[in-house]
């Protein structure tokens, strides 16, 4: 019985390795499943945060939710794997998520080493420092000899590694696989010095005991463009990434937004007609409705709705737009033109 | 089944070669190797097809690439700018010593406790069962959360110490410090001196032994090991001139609240990441191995301990000289498993930040995604340590069993 069954086990197993290597398009894989599944972090405010029944929130969700709207005309067609900055990639590597808007920094080695695309800079961050007031430090260059809380696999870890070094100060790294004991770690003194991302500062900031105790410090120690990440080598969802986030900017410019883009659709200007899918045929272009971008807008919003909601000055977070606003407000933002 | 159709085919062979047990067997065993190494091959090439077609970069370069990150302990000369390579070897000592740590203090704690759990005094058998019952039942990563998160925050912060034996040892949040040794020329006799006191020692002690066994006489073997083993390295430190100082911790209590307490790299500083792993995981080894030394002495026959008593040997020597080595044979092979079991569970040490070769090995792998790589890494140096832990065992449960008579 168990000799005759092992031959059929090895066959199967051997068939499941095969089916692996024939592979669809992302696109098509998504259309057939219904379902777009998006990498998100475990759990930071204003980027990417569960509430309480379980529903996700944040800027890098909005852009999760703005790719199902533009291929299903439907944002509630998105699902979310939380995963730590260790399995990111490789979740994204192995088709275990579709797109992996998670608070993901563009590096150069990231782009070209790990068969990955970044679609773009959804938010232009850096890196900060925070400490507890009663250490009266108030620039990142009297940190000599402070112990470091970190998440560890970021490029955080390096940038602290690459500061401390260049200015010649000591410094005990203390590195965590999670942001939630990272905090836990700080608050309870381990560490003089919290460091990520600043908005991931302000976000974490939070999640302690007296947050109104500590201060971030004015310096930026790197350059952090976050941005959704997706499989090299698939040049159809790629593009789809790339202009979900360009329609989003591009909405913003022209001051379309959730709330009047149906009156938009009516609208004169030759920019906003081809943003609507009024005139031209734009989405055929990237293998989707031409009211592609007119569902974004409709279900999720622009970008700036999207930041105001999630970090803006209105939020807990409390985030200026800052050099996140768009290129003729001061900001970085620019997105091509949809022509 | 199996063995019935052996037995049938003692009698003589006249069915066809398919209807011969034995030949079925090996032309099974023959077409499971096969499919074993096709489906290898299979799983090989398709893996490499696949990172190829993704342009994802492999290969084993990466090792000498410059890591760029730093870490909170390392026991041989790690900077930012070692390699990908060295910082895994890094992780990898950090390994080695917590298990090397925990593997000592797990059996030490668990002896005691699974001789306790046998007194005849009813508190301290007590006391034994619920520390048993208690500390296996609680999920390990639970205790090290607790001995890392609640326990961390019961002692002094940064600014402020404990102190013990008179002034030398401190400890707060930042972790354990004491002083260190600060070697001068002339240091390497004391460890000249150390060996020679060891091999003396070892020497003594087989006289000893043929001593006792021709004339009965017996001989203070302990005494005189330590007298061998302390004494000489001792002496010589006098004799050389005392080329050894100890470097104290420097506390600061002045200057810019950050600056103050235990300066950075000054005097030796255990880390608090590592003594919650250590007591994490011999406290909860140390429980399982309580119920293997318990079930193993109770093994021994009683007849044992009253035979030793009907010729006059106490308590004390009855345990160690008669009942623990017959013991020892029933204890080594589940103690064995439970050395193998704290080596691989040191690889929590992960989520309370101690750089181990899981920490490592991750930062290592997210920095330059070569996955299949590092975990292959992981996989053939935890194989390889529990191997070599195997190996040493069972080298000793042999020695062990030749005491059975």
């Amino acid at each position: 019985m168990s000799k005759k069954f092992l031959p059929l086990v090895l066959g199967a197993a051997m068939g499941a390795v095969a089916a692996t290597a024939a592979g669809a398009t992302t696109l098509e894989d998504v259309k057939a499943k219904g379902f777009i599944q998006c990498g998100v972090s475990q759990g930071l405010p204003g980027f990417s945060n569960p509430d309480a029944q379980g529903n996700w929130t944040g800027l890098d969700v909005d852009f999760c939710r703005a790719m199902a709207a533009a291929v299903f005309g439907d944002a509630s067609a998105a699902k979310f794997t939380p995963l730590s900055a260790k399995e990111r990639f490789t979740a994204l590597q192995s088709g275990e998520v579709d797109v992996l808007p998670r608070n993901t920094t563009w590096t150069m080695s990231r782009d070209t080493q790990l068969g990955l695309n970044f679609a773009g800079v959804n938010y232009y961050d850096g890196q900060g420092f925070m400490v507890r007031k009663d250490l009266g430090v108030t620039s990142a260059l009297e940190l000599s000899g402070a112990s470091v809380c970190t998440n560890t696999g970021t490029t955080t870890e390096l940038n602290v590694a690459d500061y401390f070094r260049a200015n010649n100060m000591p410094y005990e790294i203390v590195a965590f696989e999670k942001a939630d004991e990272v905090v836990a770690a700080y608050d309870a003194g381990r560490c003089d010095v919290y460091t990520t991302d600043a908005s991931g500062l302000y976000a974490q900031r939070l999640k302690l005991t007296n947050p109104g105790d500590h201060m971030v410090l004015p310096e930026i120690i790197s350059k952090e463009p976050l941005g959704p990440v997706v499989r090299q080598g698939d040049d159809e969802w790629f593009n789809i990434a790339k202009w979900t986030l360009n329609a989003m900017l591009n909405a913003e410019e022209l001051g379309v937004s959730s709330e009047n883009v149906d009156e938009m659709k009516s609208s004169d200007n030759p920019s906003i007609k081809r943003l609507l899918g009024v005139e031209g045929a734009y989405g055929e272009g990237i293998g989707l409705s031409n009211d592609w971008a007119y569902n974004i807008i409709k279900n999720v919003g622009n970008y700036e709705e999207s930041f105001n909601a999630n970090v803006g000055p209105d939020t807990p977070l409390g985030i200026s737009r800052g050099v996140n606003a768009l290129w003729n407000k001061g900001g970085f933002m620019y997105a091509p033109p949809i022509r | 089944m199996t063995s019935m159709e052996r037995d049938t085919a003692e009698a003589p062979a006249r069915a066809s070669l398919i209807n011969d047990p034995k030949a079925r067997g090996y032309f099974y065993q023959a077409v499971l190797i096969v499919a074993l190494v096709v489906s290898g091959y299979f799983i090989v090439t398709n893996t490499i097809a696949n990172l190829e077609r993704q342009n994802i970069a492999s290969g084993w370069d990466f090792l000498e690439n410059t890591a760029g990150f730093g870490t909170n302990q390392s026991l041989v000369e790690y900077s930012e700018t070692s390699s990908y390579g060295w910082a895994i070897f890094v992780g990898f000592l950090n390994t080695l010593l917590v298990a090397v740590v925990g593997i000592f203090f797990a059996t030490v704690v668990g002896f005691i406790v699974g001789v306790a759990r046998l007194s005849n005094n009813w508190v301290i058998s007590r006391i034994a069962y619920c520390y048993v019952e208690l500390i296996r039942n609680i999920p390990l990563l639970l205790q090290i959360f607790f001995w890392y998160f609640a326990v961390l925050r019961a002692v002094p912060g940064k600014r402020d110490k404990w102190s013990f034996f008179f002034d030398t040892v401190h400890l707060n949040i930042a972790g354990l410090r004491g002083p260190k040794p600060i070697w001068e020329p002339g240091a390497e006799w004391i460890g000249f001196a150390l060996i020679l006191g060891i091999i003396a020692s070892i020497v003594v002690s087989r006289w000893a032994h043929k001593r006792q066994d021709q004339t009965g006489q017996q001989f203070p073997v302990f005494w005189t090991a330590v007298g061998l083993i302390v004494g000489l390295p001792v002496l010589t430190y006098l004799v050389t001139g005392m080329p050894m100082h100890l470097e104290h911790p420097n506390f600061v209590e002045t200057g810019p609240i950050l600056r103050r307490g235990f300066e950075l790299n000054v005097g030796i500083n255990v880390i608090p990441e590592f003594l919650a792993l250590t007591a994490a995981l011999s406290i909860y080894t140390a429980s399982f191995i309580a119920e293997i030394v318990r079930a193993g002495i109770q093994a021994v026959s009683h007849g044992q301990t009253e035979a030793a008593h009907a010729l006059g040997l106490r308590n004390g020597p009855t345990l160690r000289l008669v009942v623990i080595p017959q013991a020892m044979r029933v204890i080594i092979p589940p103690l064995t498993s439970q050395y193998l079991n704290l080596t691989k569970n040191s690889s929590l040490a992960v989520a309370i930040a101690y750089p181990d070769l899981v920490s490592m090995g991750g930062t290592v792998l997210n920095q330059t995604g070569q996955a299949i790589e590092v975990i292959g890494i992981w996989m053939a140096v935890y194989l390889s340590l529990s191997l070599i832990t195997s190996a040493f065992m069972n080298w000793y449960n042999q020695r062990m069993a030749l005491v059975e008579r």
